[in-house]
């Protein structure tokens, strides 16, 4: 078994394969230098604690689960013929399965000519350092995007003491994927907390000196910062599956068994577009810690020879100053909205399609507050439940009850 | 072994629910399960510090909000990534419509 990809839907996977009483060997391959490690903290904690990466698993567990970790080498193609893939020391690995985890780059801004260094993207551990190392009292950040990892950057620049404006071309922040609310409830919080948030205006141009980024936008003002950081979205990483004559669409193309169009041959993650059965089996790519996880789990059994479709319900999180936002399932082709406050100005947004079924649910609150009504409203959205839209508005009717009708 | 420490009444946790439950500076989760029954952990998920008691009881499973990191609350058992670390459990009894909990 060979893994292309060490995240943590690689690093996943190679574990669910042993978990799942797989005795050959198992190869993990990776183009960085670290073992897998967490990305979610890259955003957050990474930039205020001490630089420090937090593993996925420690050396010592892949050593007791025979996996062998290949890191800092760059495959340069498949070979579906041969069942192989390439170095780009001319070396070969042979395997019997493949999964593609290859997950996703930053989105890159055509505007931009860097030359300095000051203008940034945010993936990796050393991106994350390097931006670390940018941030602080009396430094001033640029920020191109509202989406999480822009808002998640600001909030934790702004802890740290750094002045902060961010740039979206969007009419307000976090437009993809969550209500206008929710969103609300952020961009004030942002805006409390001293973040300029300047939306519904792009960028012409941005150009870089010794000492800082020239930022054009559209309506003739001009930023200048420190330093810019670009947050505008990823792109899966797919060009070895297409250079192999792999389906791609909008992501390396998998079944719903996660089989791509070559056999013996899988993907993954956040690299990988598939058809998503509690919504029609239409095709979504989602990018997402859960996801990988939850992926790399399957993958590991239909690598296996199992058969298993993909049944989970997309769920991302996102953290900002003592906020927590939490989203379950995808809100287009709702009809209704239904909203139950939980108190202290916490709320969770139900969406209902025309007969009633819920499909989405979007909660905000002080630390952890809406997780539990997220959680089981995500169980509610797989099993196809109809609401009661009145007893969904009623934070005294328990959401579980729903499940047990 | 230190004494019985009283949580709360019974009926302040609900079927199929946790608690949170803070004590000389530690924090514990308590749990009622659908069989009626009740019992206690640490309160905190072995991962990342994050309150297990604002997770979701189903089965004998307690899920992190945040996560996902599952636990087995009846024994502590991690139950899969991105735990591998065990909850510790501790002994919790009930007497008089109350619910006592022995620390270690």
């Amino acid at each position: 078994m060979v893994i292309l990809g060490a995240g943590e839907c690689g690093a996943r996977t190679a574990f669910a394969l042993r978990e799942n009483n797989y005795d050959g060997p198992i190869t993990l391959v990776g183009d960085e230098t670290h073992l897998p490690y967490e990305r979610p903290p890259l955003s957050k904690s990474t930039l205020i604690d001490e630089p420090g990466h937090k593993p996925i698993a420690a050396m010592e567990q892949y050593r007791q689960a025979s996996i062998e970790v290949r890191l800092g080498v760059k495959v340069v193609s498949i070979l579906p013929a041969e069942r192989s893939i390439a170095f780009s020391d001319g070396g070969r690995l042979p395997y019997d399965k493949l999964l593609l985890a290859t997950g996703a780059r930053p989105r890159r801004l055509p505007e931009t000519t860097p030359s300095h260094g000051r203008i940034k993207y945010l993936r990796t551990f050393e991106d994350a350092v390097d931006i670390r190392s940018r941030l602080g009292t009396g430094k001033s950040l640029a920020i191109i995007g509202a989406g999480f990892i822009g808002l998640e950057l600001a909030a934790t620049a702004r802890k740290m003491g750094t002045n902060v404006v961010v740039v979206e071309a969007q009419p307000r922040v976090l437009m993809r994927g969550v209500p206008e609310a929710i969103a609300n409830v952020i961009a004030t919080r942002h805006a409390e907390e001293g973040v300029e948030l300047r939306c519904g205006v792009w960028i012409t141009s941005m150009t870089e000196s010794d000492d800082k980024v020239s930022i054009m936008l559209a309506d003739g003002n001009n930023i200048e910062a420190d330093t810019a950081v670009v947050g505008i979205g990823a792109l899966p990483n797919t060009s070895l599956a297409e250079a192999a004559g792999i389906d791609v669409d909008n992501g390396i193309a998998v079944d719903e068994t996660l089989r791509t169009s070559i056999p013996n041959i899988f993907a993954a993650g956040d690299c990988c577009s598939f058809p998503i059965a509690v919504y029609g089996g239409r095709r979504v790519r989602l990018e997402a810690w859960r996801n990988a996880q939850d992926q790399g789990n399957l993958a590991a059994r239909n690598m296996l020879g199992g058969n298993e479709a993909v049944d989970s319900v997309p769920y991302f999180w996102s953290d900002q100053y003592d906020l927590t936002l939490q989203v379950s399932g995808l809100s287009d082709g709702a009809v209704s909205t239904v909203r139950r406050d939980l108190g202290d100005d916490s709320f969770i947004l139900f969406y209902l399609d025309a007969e009633g079924t819920l499909i989405s649910a979007s909660g905000i609150g002080r630390g952890s507050i809406v997780a539990k009504d997220i959680r089981l409203a995500e169980k509610m959205i797989g099993s196809r439940v109809k609401v009661n839209a009145e007893a969904l508005a009623s934070p005294d009717v328990r959401l579980r009850s729903f499940l047990s009708t | 072994m230190s004494d019985w420490i009283k949580v709360c009444a019974m009926d302040n946790i609900n079927e199929e629910d946790v608690i949170r439950f803070d004590h000389s500076g530690k924090t514990y989760a308590i749990y009622r399960s659908p069989e009626d029954t009740f019992h206690a952990t640490d309160g905190l998920c072995t991962h990342e510090k994050i309150h297990l008691a604002d997770g979701l009881v189903m089965d004998d499973i307690i899920e992190c909000p945040k996560h996902n990191g599952r636990f087995n609350y009846k024994t502590g058992a991690a139950k899969g990534a991105p735990v591998c670390v065990n909850l510790q459990t501790y002994p919790v009894k009930v007497e008089d419509g109350a619910v006592f909990l022995q620390v270690a």
